[in-house]
């Protein structure tokens, strides 16, 4: 079910994001998604894209360090209150967040979210139960 | 106010030193050499006898020793009695994270305080002097040194060890410190919190101070004088022949005056070994004319320097050195601590890393700087920068257990540090623009 995020490690400094970028321009890959965490020495890229095998040839070839990660993508109602429920089951089973991120789409009803937990298929069942919406990867290419 | 501790050696006439260290040498080859195997080995491997050393002429014949050696030999191959009349170790790091232990009798801590009182008088010390020590206490030689020094002395003694600066301070203000013994850079950095307390250099008692273990300028000396309101005086030693006080400063600030009643000095080429004629720049070879547990013949410091036998006004008759101009070897001396690059790599090679690195020293607020910057592999990356900060404080600490001091560690990008034709630059020391001869 979990979706596959690219994660790139980049140098604080300027011209280090162009690299990606500009990397994955060349190659008609569209990035869905996008976060990047920052520390005063490196930053971390990370990535929701819908031809991932392709983008993450490319950066390889440019020499980029970088990993594959599945994470969890949910769709959540785009109300107040929407992103509550889903974070509050989690938190209620003791499933802590690393770091997540929102995006929206053309779709007027709901935001879409990617959470890093430590245990996908829990925090799966556990929102599914809930009966939070959980996207995939075919439904990202879609988007 | 006497201006000696022990003036008859201290001004006695130098063809009585030559005198007196020829016969002081002949002795003591012959003790090394009926008690120290390693060194026998080295001799007979020469083809030299102890009978073959009549004087200082012949001082040349006898095999060198090197920092490799001690290691070798550690921890006891180079003791020359036995470890019951040992009062005491002290221990500095070795190229590659083996220690190098040296052993102390009673009568080698005696011979050692006697030249650190030496130094303290030259500095203007008498028994009224409350000196204040803060020197690091334990395996490093520093405090327990000018510790000695002090008490032999009759100094009141304050064995401050380094760090809490805020309890330095009061303490020197309550118990008024006359006397300070540190690294230079730690005197700059109290100089500037009294500054920031709201103290003028007249408000503290201090006249005088011995600052070693470290390189530091000219500049920095006239800054800490003018901080402090002092003199300030440099201080030369080494664990290996014994500690601080080998050679000391005296009021002409010109030089340091080497203990030749103790020790003998040489300067030789570092390429081939040979022995270079006084006043050319070399290294500095210690040969310990008197000690009974760690009698090191020929050792090598790898310091540069030049000597002068130039007669000084203080009325001292031993020969003076420069501060050390540099170093024959690749050794750093970080916040008083002997530092080797290949410590550093021998823990990233442990750690499973790929010697791709580089070494980064720095002068930050008068206190040295460590940052290591170290190639990353696959598996250290993550997508959490919680993980990869758990890999760099992982490594920051394999790192502070081999050095004993703590370096920033950097996990950057695989490839990203520059490699080079020829020999890699391994170290970049910054301290060198501030003019200190590291």
């Amino acid at each position: 079910m979990a979706i596959k995020q690219l994660s790139v490690f980049v140098e604080n400094k300027v011209g280090s994001l162009v690299s990606v970028t500009d990397a994955i321009a060349s190659t008609g890959v569209d990035i869905r998604a996008m976060s990047m965490a920052d520390t005063q020495e490196f930053g971390i890229i990370r990535m929701i894209v819908d031809d991932i095998d392709t983008a993450k040839a490319k950066l390889e070839e440019k020499g980029l360090f970088m990993s594959v990660t599945e994470v969890v993508g949910i769709a959540v109602q785009d109300r107040p209150g929407g992103l509550d429920e889903a974070v509050k089951v989690l938190s209620d089973n003791n499933i802590n967040i690393d770091y997540m991120y929102a995006f929206i789409s053309e779709s007027k009803h709901y935001a879409y979210v990617v959470l890093r937990v430590d245990d996908n298929e829990s925090a799966e069942r556990l929102l599914s139960e809930r009966g939070v919406k959980l996207i995939t990867e075919s439904d990202i290419s879609k988007m | 106010m006497n201006k000696y501790f022990q003036k008859e050696m201290e001004t006695m006439p130098v063809e009585q030193i030559k005198t007196l260290q020829e016969e002081k040498l002949v002795k003591q080859v012959k003790y090394v050499y009926d008690n120290v195997e390693y060194y026998r080995n080295l001799m007979d491997k020469k083809g030299v006898k102890p009978e073959d050393i009549k004087g200082l002429d012949d001082l040349h014949k006898l095999p060198l020793l090197c920092k490799d050696d001690l290691r070798e030999a550690y921890p006891t191959g180079l003791l020359a009695t036995d470890m019951k009349n040992c009062v005491r170790i002290h221990s500095t790091s070795g190229t590659t994270g083996k220690r190098v232990v040296a052993f102390y009798t009673q009568h080698d801590v005696d011979l050692w305080d006697d030249c650190c009182a030496r130094a303290l008088v030259a500095a203007g010390a008498t028994d009224e002097d409350v000196c204040h020590v803060a020197y690091g206490y334990g395996l490093f030689t520093g405090g327990f040194g000018l510790n000695g020094g002090s008490h032999k002395l009759g100094c009141l003694t304050l064995p401050m060890s380094s760090g809490n600066t805020d309890r330095q301070i009061q303490f020197m203000m309550d118990l008024k410190s006359t006397i300070i013994c540190c690294t230079p850079s730690y005197a700059a950095y109290i100089a500037e919190v009294l500054k920031e307390k709201g103290y003028k250099p007249e408000d503290n008692h201090l006249k005088a101070g011995i600052f070693g273990a470290e390189a530091w300028t000219e500049e920095m000396r006239r800054d800490i004088e003018k901080n402090l309101g002092i003199k300030a005086y440099d201080i030369y030693g080494l664990t290996e022949i014994s500690g601080p006080g080998v050679a000391f400063e005296c009021e002409e600030q010109k030089g340091m005056h080497i203990n030749e009643d103790h020790f003998v000095v040489e300067v030789i080429d570092p390429d081939t070994g040979e022995v270079l004629p006084e006043g050319s720049k070399g290294e500095l070879v210690f040969t310990s004319l008197d000690k009974e547990a760690f009698p090191l013949l020929r050792y090598r410091t790898r310091d540069i320097c030049v000597l002068s036998r130039e007669k000084c006004s203080c009325g001292r008759t031993f020969i003076r050195m420069t501060k050390p101009m540099g170093r024959s070897d690749d050794m750093m001396i970080i916040k008083g601590v002997n530092v080797f690059p290949s410590q550093i790599e021998a823990v990233l090679l442990n750690e499973n890393y790929a010697p791709n690195y580089q070494i980064v020293v720095d002068r930050v607020n008068n206190s040295d700087t460590l940052d290591v910057y170290v190639e990353m592999k696959e598996s250290d990356f993550s997508d959490k920068v919680k993980d990869m900060t758990k890999k760099e404080k992982h490594l920051q600490s394999a790192i502070k257990t081999m050095l004993g001091i703590s370096p920033k560690v950097h996990l950057v990008a695989p490839k990203s540090i520059q490699r080079s034709e020829g020999k890699a630059v391994r170290v970049i020391d910054k301290r060198k623009r501030l003019g200190i001869n590291i």
